[in-house]
């Protein structure tokens, strides 16, 4: 079927198209730009970014790699690099497992059932996207000290669990579906917790595919919250040690740039895969007001 | 045997379903909400908590600094609002108009820049932001025979870093919203306006717009969430939370700066009370004026 025509534009008239086209083009680039300096600087001494800052620079006879070669042989500077990286993966993980079954169940409870609190506990879940996070940061990190969590990946994860959006995306989603379904298994005997883990999640998939998507780039991009909690250098993440790299002598620049390089590769990588799902879990709220 | 059949009674799951909500938001939510409004009427140090009124608010009423950080998140705020929001709408209408070829190409490569983290980003602007002759910025302003500049000690030139930054992650994010606020809109109502003989401005300015605006209004509210509480881009740009003459510092930097490196806790804990009244307030007018309590009236 043919794409409609709307908008509000002319019909197909070959120099607008011409135009808006180029115009995309340019927008492109522009977006590009950063990252292509970044990427062809990871081929260059890392001093060369404290000696002369970072542009653009094709200039093949002075590029090598140094950089790439330090960050996948075996030395401090790895070792430490790809322990972050680890760290990352590993939070990453378990935060988007933990994040997805928790909100899932929670979503089930507001969207599969009558009862009085209901309305009240959604009424809830939109509050708390009513306060930015950074205001309770201060309270959590006493909290955490309290609790004894500071240092550690609890600590990190535990606020963050019944994250709204995602628990509004959920919800969004099974208020959508049959509920005769749910009679249908209980005739049949099955409880509703296993209602719940085997008919509805498995018709739940396409949701959790897009919350997989944005909670992973969520947590793997994550600073704020793990920088306050984690204070040794074995526990950082990847952007908390990245961090700690931009020191004013530069002394780590050349890990710095070819492991900022790297780092948007695991992400990209999930993108490309999933790109569909990115848009439809980012977009919900923004179609249902 | 009885509580497994309580437990799995009808009447009952619903509540073992949203138990963890009800656990996180009392612990993770409400909890420190309360603390942070006693914690801004309390001055604490380490093991010595007093009780001192409104002492922090009026200590905030005459802090040089704190005036700085409200300025600079709320103009950030602003120009964030005024070029996030009308050009990503703009890009939208034309990706969704047929008009630009390998649409959906330009549409991933608009929205990577949200991928990387703002660490990342961050550290790209930073170089590309130095005031060496030989830094992008400086190399194109020497393209049009300028002088080099030192970017991030100005105020100006360093908002600009700083709103240059949000417009590349963000334009193709706010593209997509607007996207799939146009993909919701009938396209048989352009239709009917091509044949009463409406142009294309027409057709933007009374179709698309108004049926738009639930997504224009949702863009606008986490906009305005998100301008004000800006941080880490400032943090990552002045590679670390002190800029010259404050000119980086925005209002969740300073929280961060009493609360964190200075442990002043409740003096910090007004700050973000300050924050979340500003943030409250902006968005409460914004909803009314868009007539959204209205709505819901019917």
């Amino acid at each position: 079927m043919a794409k409609k025509n709307k908008g509000g534009m002319v019909r197909r008239n070959p120099v607008a198209s011409a135009l808006a086209t180029l115009l995309f083009a340019v927008l492109g680039f522009l977006v590009i730009f950063p990252v292509l300096a970044g990427f062809l600087a990871s081929f260059r001494p890392g001093v060369e970014l404290l000696r002369r800052g970072l542009s653009i620079n094709f200039d093949f006879s002075t590029m090598n790699l140094d950089n790439w070669k330090l960050l996948f042989t075996k030395n401090g500077s790895s070792q430490k690099y790809f322990m972050w990286f680890k760290n990352s993966m590993v939070l990453t993980l378990i935060t988007v497992v933990l994040t997805l079954m928790i909100c899932y169940f929670v979503a089930y409870g507001l969207s599969m059932y009558e009862y009085r609190l209901k309305n009240v506990l959604f009424f809830l879940v939109i509050a708390t996207m009513m306060v930015p996070f950074e205001i309770l940061m201060l309270p959590l990190y006493r909290e955490m000290m309290t609790l004894n969590l500071m240092n550690t990946a609890a600590g990190v994860i535990l606020p963050g669990l019944c994250g709204a959006s995602t628990i509004f995306f959920f919800r969004q989603y099974m208020i959508g579906l049959p509920k005769e379904l749910l009679d249908a298994a209980r005739i049949d005997g099955a409880t509703e917790y296993g209602i719940c883990v085997k008919i509805m999640l498995p018709i739940t998939k396409p949701a959790f595919a897009s919350m997989a998507i944005l909670c992973t780039m969520g947590a793997w991009n994550n600073m704020l919250w793990p920088m306050m909690v984690f204070r040794d250098a074995e526990k950082f993440t990847l952007p908390i040690g990245l961090n700690t790299l931009l020191t004013p002598y530069g002394n780590d620049y050349d890990l710095l740039i070819v492991g900022s390089m790297f780092g948007i590769i695991p992400i990209f990588v999930v993108f490309l895969c999933f790109q569909r799902y990115f848009i439809e879990g980012m977009t919900v709220g923004a179609v249902k007001g | 045997m009885k509580v497994k059949k309580f437990l799995y009674s009808q009447k009952v799951a619903p509540y073992v379903f949203v138990l963890p909500f009800i656990i996180s938001f009392t612990i993770f939510w409400i909890y420190p909400l309360i603390s942070t409004v006693t914690m801004s009427f309390q001055s604490i140090l380490p093991g010595q908590v007093e009780f001192v009124r409104l002492e922090n608010y009026t200590k905030l009423l005459k802090d040089k600094a704190f005036h700085i950080a409200i300025k600079n998140s709320f103009t950030y705020m602003v120009w964030t609002l005024i070029l996030l929001i009308p050009f990503p709408m703009l890009f939208a209408v034309l990706v969704d108009s047929n008009l630009v070829k390998a649409s959906g190409f330009w549409k991933a490569v608009l929205y990577l820049p949200s991928l990387t983290s703002v660490v990342i980003s961050g550290i790209l602007f930073r170089l590309m932001f130095t005031e060496y002759p030989t830094s992008q910025m400086n190399k194109l302003l020497a393209f049009f025979g300028n002088e080099p500049m030192a970017w991030l000690k100005n105020g100006t030139t360093g908002m600009f870093a700083l709103l240059l930054l949000a417009c590349w992650r963000w334009t193709g994010v706010n593209m997509l919203y607007f996207l799939s606020g146009l993909k919701g809109i009938d396209a048989s109502l352009y239709e009917s306006a091509e044949i009463d003989g409406a142009n294309g401005w027409e057709k933007f300015r009374y179709i698309t717009i108004p049926l738009l605006k639930p997504t224009t209004i949702y863009v606008l509210t986490i906009s305005v969430y998100a301008g004000l509480a800006m941080f880490l881009e400032s943090y990552m740009l002045w590679a670390g939370n002190s800029s010259p003459k404050n000119i980086g510092l925005t209002i969740v930097g300073y929280l961060y700066k009493r609360g964190i490196e200075k442990n002043q806790l409740g003096y910090a804990s007004a700050v973000g009370l300050v924050l979340l009244v500003i943030a409250l307030i902006i968005n409460i007018v914004q909803l009314i004026l868009n007539g959204t309590f209205k709505k819901e009236e019917r």
